[in-house]
């Protein structure tokens, strides 16, 4: 059988008739479940590989993304610079051996979270995988602390207990990491269960990956959220592969968004890497929940540019792929957008040296945090 | 004293403390309108409406994981399983997450909420309906652990058990549910302390710590050693397994010197183990003959009533092994 990734494809290309199994979201039928504004969306889908193909930075696939205030853009951009800098950082610290176990970095994810933090509330939820730093700092939490709680130091939020797999700050509405794939989901009905029982208006967004739409949890709970036309959103970062496994491999479907619209959900297929894009996808899925219309399924397309984890070998694509995907990675995408509004270069210069500056203070404030006190592991098993 | 079932005594509990508390609210299979499987749940949801019973699909990681959330931010789910074997099923949300949850946000979050439903043989539901499911549930730090014999002490237990801020399983036992016990009247503040063993039969001779329905075999055993044999056993009944109330049993070999655990779940890492390790560590000066465990035999649980009454640790193996052990 002919798989997409082997072949390289260009995104955008309808021309996949070769490749069996394959569906074309144009072409597809969902009659009897969706309301107008699906087939809406799906009728303006083009069809887009979830394998390596190249996504186009410009396409606001399926939905129309009105342009953000450019002050507004400047501020994402200062979120996701801070992101991918904190991410740099880790790596870095990670080599050098500061920091145990599995760490996950989110480089090249960044719009996913910066679009969707800027498109909901205070008092909306979110969980997400433990690939999670990008959320964290998107949610509000401050960066010092949050390397602190990499490095296990006193001063991080779970005051070193949870790491870098299971960041977490209610007051940001951030209710937890999670180090199992998928087991998030579930976490983010129940908190929008809990918001529908109260005639709360608070939306609850979970995010997850390509690799987690195969757990038995995440169809449970499609199923349940839909059926009580729960106030979430399911967010996919489909970065194309599940751990060191492209998803072509192990998938049996092409493209993950059409696969919820079995449960009766709404759904669409977006750029991930266009933070104007994701802030309009939720921005509509938001509204859709708050107006008690139920949940929707978004899957952006996106890329992670590290491994999957500190350390990870990366023998399962090519540098090539890499490079390729670089043009199209979210710092890219908005500095190209900054400067189509006319930012100046050195406004742009201005915000990389102080973010560059303030993480160093951060980094410094991590590692200058000192030990939890050992009687701390013993505290917070029960409240 | 009014008596009540064992289930109406939940019932009643879960009632009162639904009307008390609106953040606490019912999620599980059947639960609301055919009133769970075994009837527990009957008649809340023509009280409190669908959205404080939830019918859900047979999605055990979905609702259990959904409780969850749904604690982060203070309501208060009563997670029935239908049986507690399905603890399997939501194995990953029950240990990995719920137990860990406020420790792994270093207690920025807690969970206040129960799980519970009746697990035990003696109905011929065999391997996979039948299971004790209290010493899985002990092995993991964060969840408490309860599980009462009576009517009386189950509404008090449910009734602390629901308001206690951290997850707590509630283990029921189908061959208690039709059984009949006094009462307290209802909507009284009758709250017994998750934590507190009692003495339910005193004795001089030996002490068997036992729980939940295998009391009620203990009961039976000890009148017919009483009886026949002349040797008077005490009997505490743990009611709480985690955190477990080695004092008041303890207090009790004191006096015997001689200390029996019995329970249903398997003999292998069971509550027996537990309990005699820790009486060997704890207070071994206090034995006066080697301490002893029954549990269930070492294989899965047969449907046939023949085979089932031959593997489960009832009255006919805590008369023998007490009389083995008045021989030491």
């Amino acid at each position: 059988m002919t798989q997409r990734g082997e072949t390289q494809s260009k995104a955008k290309s309808t021309d996949d008739s070769a490749a069996p199994g394959f569906s074309q979201p144009g072409a597809n039928d969902v009659s009897g479940v969706q309301d107008d504004w699906v087939a809406q969306t799906l009728k303006t889908s083009p069809a887009i590989s979830i394998t390596t193909d190249i996504l186009p930075s410009d396409s606001a696939m399926g939905i129309e993304a009105p342009p953000l205030p450019t002050e507004q853009l400047l501020e994402m951009y200062r979120g996701a610079l801070t992101i991918r800098l904190m991410e740099e950082s880790l790596l870095a610290a990670a080599e050098e051996g500061k920091i145990g176990g599995a760490m996950h970095t989110a480089i090249g994810h960044e719009a996913n979270a910066i679009g969707a933090a800027f498109a909901l509330r205070p008092g909306d939820y979110i969980t997400c995988t433990y690939r999670g730093h990008h959320h964290g700092l998107a949610w509000g939490m401050d960066p010092g602390r949050a390397i602190a709680e990499v490095m296990g130091r006193a001063d991080g939020f779970a005051k070193g207990k949870g790491g870098s797999m299971h960041f977490v700050s209610p007051e940001h509405g951030l209710m937890g990491a999670n180090g199992i794939v998928g087991a998030q989901a579930p976490h983010a009905a129940g908190l929008a269960l809990a918001s529908w029982l109260r005639g709360e208006d608070r939306v609850a967004i979970t995010f997850f990956g390509d690799g987690a739409f195969y757990q038995g949890v995440m169809h449970e709970t499609f199923n349940i959220a839909a059926k009580w036309k729960l106030p979430l959103i399911f967010y996919c970062e489909n970065n194309r592969y599940s751990e060191m496994t492209p998803i072509w491999r192990t998938s049996s479907i092409d493209d993950i968004y059409l696969f919820p619209r079995s449960y009766g959900m709404a759904s669409m297929q977006i750029d991930g890497n266009d933070v104007e894009v994701v802030h309009a996808a939720v921005s509509q899925a938001a509204a859709r929940a708050r107006a008690g219309e139920g949940p929707t399924f978004i899957e952006g397309i996106t890329y992670r540019l590290a491994g999957h984890m500190a350390g990870d070998l990366e023998t399962y694509r090519p540098q090539a792929e890499i490079e390729m995907q670089k043009a199209y990675e979210p710092l890219t995408v908005l500095r190209q957008k900054l400067r189509a509004r006319g930012v100046e270069e050195t406004q742009i210069a201005a915000i990389n040296e102080e973010v560059d500056e303030s993480m160093d203070e951060a980094v410094a404030f991590a590692e200058g945090s000192p030990w939890p006190d050992p009687a701390e592991a013993y505290r917070d098993v029960y409240t | 004293m009014r008596r009540t079932t064992y289930i109406q005594a939940i019932n009643e509990a879960l009632r009162e403390e639904m009307r008390r508390d609106e953040n606490v609210f019912l999620i599980g299979e059947d639960v609301g309108h055919y009133g769970g499987l075994f009837r527990v749940t009957r008649n809340l949801l023509d009280e409190f409406g669908e959205k404080r019973v939830l019918d859900t699909p047979i999605s055990e990681q979905a609702f259990v994981g959904m409780a969850l959330g749904a604690a982060m931010v203070g309501m208060r789910p009563i997670v029935e399983l239908m049986y507690m074997d399905f603890t399997l099923v939501a194995a990953d949300q029950i240990f990995n997450q719920i137990a860990k949850y406020a420790y792994m946000t270093g207690g920025l979050l807690n969970i206040p909420l129960v799980i519970r439903g009746q697990q035990g043989g003696g109905k011929r539901y065999g391997s996979q309906h039948s299971q004790s499911v209290e010493s899985l549930y002990a092995h993991f730090p964060g969840i408490k652990v309860v599980a009462p014999a009576t009517p009386y002490d189950a509404k008090g237990l449910l009734k602390s058990v629901i308001r206690d801020d951290n997850p707590v399983a509630f283990l029921e036992h189908k061959m208690l549910y039709f059984t009949r016990g006094d009462a307290p009247p209802p909507d009284e503040e009758h709250l017994i302390p998750i934590g507190k063993a009692e003495v339910k039969r005193e004795g001089s001779d030996l002490t068997i710590a036992t729980f939940s329905y295998c009391l009620l075999q203990a009961l039976e055993g000890a009148a017919t050693l009483h009886e026949k044999y002349g040797i008077d056993c005490e009997i505490v009944d743990l009611r709480t397994i985690e955190p477990l109330d080695t004092e008041t049993i303890w207090e009790s070999v004191a006096k015997t010197g001689r200390l029996l655990a019995v329970h249903e779940s398997y003999a292998m890492c069971g509550i027996g183990a537990e309990l005699v390790a820790r009486a060997y560590e704890e207070v071994p000066h206090l034995l006066r003959a080697p301490a002893r465990r029954v549990g269930m035999a070492p294989v899965s649980i047969p449907v046939s009533r023949a085979l089932e009454e031959e593997v489960l640790p009832w009255k006919e193996e805590i008369i023998a092994t007490v009389l083995e052990m008045e021989r030491e």
